[in-house]
């Protein structure tokens, strides 16, 4: 009877502690959120959120400290952009290839290899930038007068996303009905045709879904757009910009908060890029889950 | 035979509707079809498709052995047999769809129109655009059932609004989809039923003025009704066109078809009328097989 009851207690306790490593990742999202906001909601005693997001200025040590966020959000919106104009083709491309094209042993073989690239750390990629791309380019391109520029941390960030991008459209692709491809040629369509019209429509809910996973992890990356892309807060304009160095809300963040006084404006203000970036990847990867499920329902 | 088509009504009852089923569907028990006897009068057709000595290869596994068979325009040709008997790998020969599985190889000639599809240069697309394929899932593209049935026309070029509205209502008309459909073209064509995507398939197929239609085992998917609305299209569409299907339901064959051929083991065993291989068939394997006794 002890014996039992003891059984039943364990259980219990098993059962609680599975409950709570279940809801452990809910429950370090909200802490992490609530965290954010108590270390930024200061900073609106001080200025509007108007003045934050679209001040021009950022300049922390003059003065008061200016605090317009405008050049950050700029600079992560042109690296990002620009990060995934080169990787959408080319993951588009590579996946289509995997999936497709390549042979059943080289499928094999490609698709490790390229997730692969997603465990090389990311300071790798600033390294590589660094020390080889950006100086190469410094030293061949006229136009160019920085060897550090928003497009290098395009470049660089488009190859940190190009694993889960491939690695997700490849998915996407494999999970369309064999059916479809062989009654799109038995129709009279070529590969390509087959591919561009009936694969990708069918698979377009996992592509769409793929290109936000890596957008996430393009605007959230730090260290390689730390170490490529110059670390200038203007604001570029235009697409000349792309060639001219800028800086992120990401790197801001790295770069400064060892420097700022704990409690002080500049710090407040710094959390707030923080929860800004929080919001943007969580809106991301919530849209991307919507529509990943969405397009579960159409294929069934 | 007469009590293995009541055996299968049976069967197929359990399932669904039941004995109401049973009653309403009388006619699955009837092989009788009123466009034979005309055609056995008829004159006999031109020919379509002819194949000679044909042999097909998996690797090292010869598939299909030296079958030589013809397939008449405006007749439907049923092929049965055990499973893994070859017919579908034989249909499959007469649109090179076996040209997209790997390690596939063939000898001997198929003939359309008298022209050899396996000789060099030959126009895959062109090819099967004449000769459409249905398969056993129905497989519509996940887009709107318009776009369905404009997908192979508009592989070949642009098309005009008003041509390939035309387009779509004649090939749904010819489908006998039509009415059905006709006021939620923009919908999904995942959410028909079964035998309506089956139906838009084949409509797809129309739309490139297919003369060849392959289909195989179209209804294996479907429940009877359906099946039967299947088959009471293929009868009305083999006015503008050839018909192979490949099927393991006996009765479905004596049922739609014109001639049967019955495979065994990649072999030809008989090919002729379908009264004659149902009623009175020459070979002996051929005679256990429509009597049920193998397969």
């Amino acid at each position: 009877m002890v014996k039992r009851r003891a059984t039943r207690v364990g259980e219990w306790i098993i059962e609680r502690l599975i409950q709570l490593s279940g809801m452990l990742g809910i429950i370090l999202v909200v802490l992490i959120f609530l965290f954010l906001l108590q270390n930024s909601l200061p900073i609106f005693k001080e200025r509007t959120l108007g003045e934050l997001v679209f001040g021009q200025r950022w300049s922390p040590t003059h003065g008061d400290g200016q605090f317009g966020m405008l050049p950050l959000l700029l600079g992560s919106l042109y690296v990002t952009v620009g990060a995934l104009v080169i990787a959408v083709p080319l993951a588009l491309a590579a996946s289509v290839f995997v999936a497709e094209i390549a042979p059943r042993r080289m499928r094999e073989f490609l698709k490790p290899a390229i997730e692969l690239l997603a465990a090389i750390p990311s300071v790798v990629f600033g390294f590589l930038g660094l020390l080889v791309v950006g100086p190469w380019i410094d030293a061949h391109v006229e136009i160019i007068k920085v060897g550090q520029f928003a497009a290098l941390g395009s470049v660089m960030l488009a190859f940190m996303a190009l694993p889960t991008i491939v690695s997700i459209c490849e998915d996407a692709f494999h999970n369309v009905p064999r059916e479809i491809f062989n009654s799109s040629l038995a129709l009279g369509a070529t590969r390509w045709q087959t591919i561009t019209r009936a694969l990708m429509p069918a698979a377009r809910s996992g592509i769409i879904a793929a290109i936000l996973l890596g957008l996430g992890r393009a605007i959230g990356e730090t260290m390689t757009v730390l170490m490529v892309t110059g670390n200038a807060q203007v604001i570029p304009k235009g697409l000349l910009g792309f060639l001219k160095p800028i800086r992120t809300m990401t790197a801001t963040i790295a770069a400064e908060m060892g420097e700022a006084a704990y409690g002080s404006t500049h710090f407040h203000t710094l959390f707030t890029i923080g929860l800004f970036l929080f919001i943007i990847t969580f809106a991301i990867n919530t849209i991307a889950d919507v529509i990943v499920r969405r397009g579960e329902k159409d294929i069934a | 035979m007469q009590d293995h088509a009541t055996d299968t009504v049976a069967d197929e009852a359990k399932g669904g509707g039941g004995r109401q089923y049973a009653e309403d569907h009388a006619f699955l028990r009837a092989p009788v079809d009123a466009s034979r006897s005309a055609e056995q009068a008829g004159a006999e057709h031109g020919v379509k498709i002819s194949t000679t000595d044909l042999n097909i290869y998996y690797g090292d596994f010869r598939a299909i052995k030296s079958v030589s068979a013809v397939i008449r325009s405006n007749e439907i040709t049923a092929l049965i047999g055990p499973s893994g008997c070859g017919k579908s790998t034989y249909l499959r020969a007469l649109n090179r769809m076996n040209d997209e599985i790997a390690g596939t190889h063939m000898d001997g000639t198929v003939l359309l129109d008298g022209v050899d599809i396996y000789q060099p240069g030959t126009d895959l697309v062109t090819l099967r655009r004449r000769v459409g394929q249905v398969f056993q899932q129905p497989n519509p593209f996940p887009m709107s059932i318009y776009d369905n049935v404009v997908y192979g026309p508009r592989l070949q070029r642009r098309l005009r609004r008003d041509e390939a509205d035309e387009i779509v209502e004649q090939s749904l008309q010819g489908a006998a989809l039509w009415d059905e459909v006709k006021n939620d073209l923009r919908k999904s064509a995942m959410d028909l039923s079964g035998g309506q995507q089956q139906r838009l398939c084949i409509a797809r197929c129309l739309a490139v003025n297919s003369e060849v239609l392959l289909m195989d085992e179209p209804c294996s998917a479907l429940d009877p009704t359906a099946t039967f609305r299947i088959e009471e299209l293929m009868i009305e569409l083999k006015e503008r066109m050839s018909i192979v299907i490949v099927t393991h339901n006996m009765y479905q064959a004596s049922r739609v078809s014109d001639r049967t051929g019955f495979f065994l083991l990649g072999e030809l065993v008989e090919f002729g009328d379908t009264p004659q291989i149902f009623e009175d068939p020459r070979d002996e394997r051929t005679d256990a097989y429509v009597r049920g006794r193998f397969g």
